[in-house]
């Protein structure tokens, strides 16, 4: 038994050291579904050599779990969210980028160059920004849609037909604007309303799912679709007949990041590959792809002329606040996780 | 079945014996790495304590089944009371994975007693025909499933067509969706232990019985059925127990609305409640289950074997 366990080891070791000799020239990202063209990761690998592979997650939780669960060491980059980039350099996961380590460094637009979640871009670059609301089939409903009641009061017609986002943070921070309070507030009577809204809303909704959240609106199983607005822009132009809504209580803002993972096996290839994606005209293939916007100068020339006029980019004039997602303490998680499963039961 | 295992081996006991220990190894190293080793994993996390956004903390904590039994409120300090919710949710599952069971029996009886009656060298054939949509992934099958059954689907389409209904039947994000999902999904492994025990029948003995003037359903009730009752029983927990723990139907076809155990334990480690012990508690809790519904088909069989023989 021992000698065989000796064996697998040396094995093992074997295996290992074999991979890590192959990866020079290798980088392996952790990304969103459907959020890079092909053609650009072609062109990264022309240019650079450096082979991609990409494996893919759906919500910004399931990143987390997964690199928690082992994934530290095994990807290069990923792109977390506003708030869990947050999270993440909190918890130790992210390496720093050094001054001078990125050349592209200046390209950054001023408003992106140093945000809250992540001071002075110690870890992160700007991938793309945008904002979650949601979109409504107006063949089904031609009434005024610019309050979030579409979503937790709905009217007759749409009830029982809307999917919400599988999400806890989206949906707790949608259902926070709706009900008038604080995000991760921890009072109480709040939380309670809070509750007792969400389990309320919940009767009137068909599904919860964020990977088919465009397909369920352009297929016409849902009405009403909470979602992100390049995804709507992209259902309407697959031809559903959706309009996006801008509450007048607001709606949630957010922009996803490149990310330097702690452990990255292939930490040049990175910063290569986050200078790519601070070139103009490489984002900007991202934003013409994705219909969300990018947080890098010099983007304008490259861009769709149609995304100027896109209407999920333009809001009227009697529009809520945009708010990004807060990162609550672990006391009102924990109430916020007991709702998300009074919801779900 | 393991008794009857170790006495079948008797007679061969001799040749091997030298052999014996390293024949046996690599069945062993399986047992240990691949079940034993996941199992003990989980059984000691379920106890640990939850470390805030995933991952635990290495101190002895009870928490995580305090969590499934004792409900303390919205806010955790409300005097306990039972938690009915994820017993509810328990309960969903076993229905869920009941009715589907039934269903695969239902259309997996009559299809492996078809293959088992048909010719010698077209049985092969048939039972190549029934797996081949199961060289597809399951998340596809799934992800189809919905496509066919959705409002603006080929179905709803087909019934207004041929003027069976007038509206489109609603059968996606339904409790009934999520039956007929785990049903195709688990459909092959009720026909073909049952088709296996169908084969070994000897139809002599179906028309002996016609012979003494059983009628058909007579003889199907109290000689066939008997005959061919471990292939059904292992039919019956081929598709239960993996429909217990299933989340891809539940999340595809019933919307996510319901927690199944199955959903209910990757939310713990996929989503935002980042709870592991409390999901490998629910998942030692789910084993259990299982083992003792097992446990009580076993004797049963015995039971009904000794009386029987």
């Amino acid at each position: 038994m021992k000698s065989f366990m000796k064996n697998s080891a040396a094995a093992m070791a074997l295996i290992i050291g074999a991979n890590a000799a192959a990866a020079e020239g290798n980088l392996v990202l952790y990304h969103w579904f459907e959020y890079i063209p092909q053609d650009l990761i072609e062109k990264f690998t022309a240019e650079t050599g450096i082979n991609v592979t990409m494996d893919t997650f759906d919500s910004n939780e399931a990143m987390l779990a997964s690199l928690k669960a082992g994934g530290i060491g095994t990807y290069d980059v990923s792109v977390p969210g506003d708030y869990m980039v947050s999270i993440m350099a909190g918890e130790g996961m992210l390496d720093t980028i050094a001054d001078g380590e990125l050349k592209n460094k200046g390209n950054i637009a001023s408003e992106w160059a140093d945000p809250s979640f992540d001071p002075g871009r110690k870890h992160s670059i700007p991938y793309q920004w945008g904002s979650t609301s949601f979109a409504v089939n107006r063949d089904v409903y031609s009434g005024d849609i610019q309050t979030t009641d579409i979503l937790f009061n709905p009217p007759a017609e749409l009830q029982g037909r809307i999917n919400m986002l599988d999400s806890q943070g989206e949906v707790m921070a949608m259902a926070a604007l709706h009900v008038g309070i604080p995000q991760c507030s921890n009072d109480r009577e709040q939380l309670k309303a809070l509750n007792a809204m969400l389990i309320e809303a919940k009767a009137h909704w068909a599904s919860f799912n964020s990977d088919t959240a465009k397909e369920v609106l352009v297929s016409g199983d849902a009405a009403v679709g909470q979602i992100y607005d390049g995804f709507s822009a992209k259902a309407r132009e697959e031809g559903a007949n959706v309009e996006y809504a801008y509450p007048t209580q607001g709606y949630i803002a957010w922009m996803d990041n490149v990310v330097l993972l702690k452990d990255a096996p292939n930490r040049d290839s990175a910063l290569k590959f986050m200078d790519f994606l601070l070139e103009p005209e490489n984002i900007a293939a991202v934003t013409n792809y994705a219909r969300y916007n990018a947080g890098v100068n010099g983007v304008e020339e490259f861009l769709d002329p149609e995304l100027a006029t896109q209407p999920e980019k333009n809001p009227h004039d009697k529009v809520g606040p945009g708010v990004f997602i807060e990162v609550c303490s672990q006391e009102v998680q924990a109430v916020y996780d007991q709702i998300w499963t009074n919801v779900k039961k | 079945m393991a008794a009857g295992a170790a006495s079948g081996g008797s007679a061969t006991t001799d040749t091997y014996k030298e052999a014996r220990t390293w024949l046996l190894l690599p069945a062993w190293v399986t047992l240990c790495i691949l079940i034993l080793a996941p199992v003990l994993m989980m059984l000691v996390y379920s106890f640990l304590t939850k470390e805030f956004r995933g991952g635990v903390i290495w101190e002895f904590s009870l928490a995580a089944y305090d969590q499934f039994f004792f409900d303390r409120g919205l806010f955790g300090d409300d005097p306990p009371k039972i938690e009915w919710t994820y017993i509810a949710i328990f309960w969903r599952s076993i229905w869920q994975a009941g009715a589907a069971t039934l269903l695969s029996l239902v259309i997996g009886f009559p299809t492996a007693y078809f293959i088992a009656t048909r010719a010698e060298n077209m049985r092969p054939v048939w039972v190549f025909l029934i797996t081949i949509p199961y060289w597809v992934n399951l998340l596809i099958r799934t992800v189809s499933m919905k496509f066919l059954l959705r409002d603006q689907g080929p179905l709803n389409d087909f019934l207004i067509n041929i003027g069976l209904i007038d509206s489109p039947l609603h059968i996606v994000n339904t409790n009934f969706a999520v039956q007929l999902g785990l049903f195709y999904s688990y459909l092959p492994f009720m026909v073909l232990p049952i088709y296996a025990a169908v084969e070994r029948y000897n139809f002599n003995l179906s028309e002996a019985a016609a012979d003494l003037y059983a009628s058909k359903w007579t003889t199907l009730r109290r000689i066939l059925l008997p005959a061919v009752k471990p292939g059904v029983i292992a039919g019956c927990i081929l598709v239960f127990v993996p429909s217990m723990g299933s989340f891809l139907a539940p999340d595809l076809l019933g919307g996510a609305k319901n927690f199944m155990i199955g959903s209910l334990i990757e939310e713990q480690f996929k989503g935002n409640a980042g709870n592991w012990p409390f999901g490998a508690a629910a998942s030692m809790i789910l084993l259990t289950m299982v083992l003792i519904i097992l446990m009580i088909f076993a004797r049963q069989q015995a039971k009904a074997e000794k009386s029987g023989g």
